[in-house]
């Protein structure tokens, strides 16, 4: 059979109209398909401290030792060796672009209660390169103990120092081992992990139910009639070092 | 000619030598071929999955336990026979059954040359649980 030029020319003319054809259809018959399944809700807990609440009792540590025995945190006496995952420092150190001269006489040397951001953008996720830190879907940083080799990247990325290592077995610096929460091993990072156990079985973190004072709120940041929400849309509250990009989850109410 | 006993000699003590961990395995009491006696829970009669399947992979599903429990954050596992298990090493095994591990795992890991895991660095046993209870 011999096919002509023409032909030749109208057959894979047909052709290629019948392939945009078909990518066409496919095209439409996906967007439909995904405009037919609802967008996935995100949650992202959050935080919101009262600092005025939070210092109304003078040296009260409510919610730092019910952290600590909630999730085994050791206690050591060397500061070298120390593990935090809520703790205070002088308010000069943790805002110190946010005071004049005059405020910091008042300010300065006030308690700040810290504790990890649980960033919307977490730098230590970035750079564990074992993945065994990583952002869950409701918002939570987390670390995975079995993972983690102990590099200590993610304690040099994240810019709140909220992450420690533990150089030491800790088991010999707790008091009283909480049987419901593993201790950690030598050579892991540990911080605080927004009590993801707790939420897991629809409590709230255990320094906010610890707190008398009710000075810490924490929900739901995405669910704007959420207790938090209503909180933060009333008083004026700040981020700590929100200039970096991370999106810390946790505010503070001056 | 004259060498032979000086041979036979030799090959006798490299076949010795060579055929050690069989001579040595079979005059050591301690090595024998019947499992090692483990200590079974006292109340608990049947474990999260069958017995074959525990004793040649508990250790997978440990490991799978593990992985969807922290990374996926799921926490329940539905058993062969319809039951729900936390996927907990502390509060579903070793509390509530293996509560001796020592004479559970251990004497199987024993028997079998596998080293201690570490799970127990960090996972909390039942002598943690004990002391720690009120």
């Amino acid at each position: 059979m011999k096919i002509t030029r023409k032909d030749f020319l109208r057959l894979s003319g047909l052709g290629l109209l019948a392939l945009a054809g078909k990518k066409a259809v496919r095209a439409v018959g996906e967007r439909s398909f995904a405009s037919s399944s609802p967008p996935k809700k995100r949650v992202r807990w959050g935080m919101a401290i009262d600092l005025q609440k939070c210092r109304q009792k003078d040296g009260c540590d409510r919610c730092i030792k019910a952290c600590h025995s909630t999730h085994n945190v050791p206690q050591f006496a060397d500061r070298a060796h120390e593990i935090k995952w809520i703790w205070k420092e002088p308010f000069k150190n943790v805002f110190p672009a946010a005071q004049t001269g005059y405020t910091r006489e008042f300010f300065g040397e006030l308690p700040v209660l810290l504790l990890c951001n649980h960033c919307d953008d977490p730098p230590c996720q970035d750079v564990c390169p074992v993945d065994a830190t990583w952002k869950r879907d409701n918002g939570v940083v987390t670390i995975d103990f079995h993972r983690c080799i102990g590099c200590r990247y993610c304690m040099a990325a994240c810019p709140y120092g909220a992450r420690s290592f533990n150089w030491q077995d800790p088991r010999a610096a707790i008091a009283m081992v909480n049987p419901d929460f593993p201790t950690r091993t030598r050579g892991v990072v540990e911080k605080c992990n927004f009590c993801e156990e707790r939420l897991a079985r629809g409590q709230g973190p255990a320094c906010a139910e610890s707190c008398e004072e009710k000075a810490i709120v924490s929900g739901d940041l995405e669910k704007p009639d959420s207790e938090v929400r209503q909180v933060l849309r009333s008083r004026f509250a700040v981020q700590r070092k929100p200039e970096l990009g991370t999106g810390p989850s946790v505010y503070y109410i001056v | 000619m004259s060498d032979r006993p000086l041979i036979l000699a030799g090959l006798t003590l490299f076949v010795g030598l060579v055929t050690t961990p069989i001579w040595h395995g079979a005059l050591d009491r301690k090595t024998a071929l019947t499992a090692p006696p483990i200590k079974l829970p006292a109340q608990e009669k049947q474990c999260v999955a069958p017995t074959s399947y525990m004793r040649s992979s508990h250790m997978r599903l440990l490991e799978d336990w593990r992985n969807e429990a922290v990374r996926d954050g799921q926490r329940q596992f539905v058993a062969f026979n319809g039951k729900t298990y936390d996927k907990n090493p502390t509060r579903t095994c070793v509390t509530a059954c293996h509560t001796d591990r020592k004479e559970f795992c251990g004497r199987c890991h024993d028997y079998a040359g596998v080293s201690d895991p570490d799970c127990w660095n960090c996972h909390n046993d039942s002598h943690q649980a004990s002391r720690s209870a009120p």
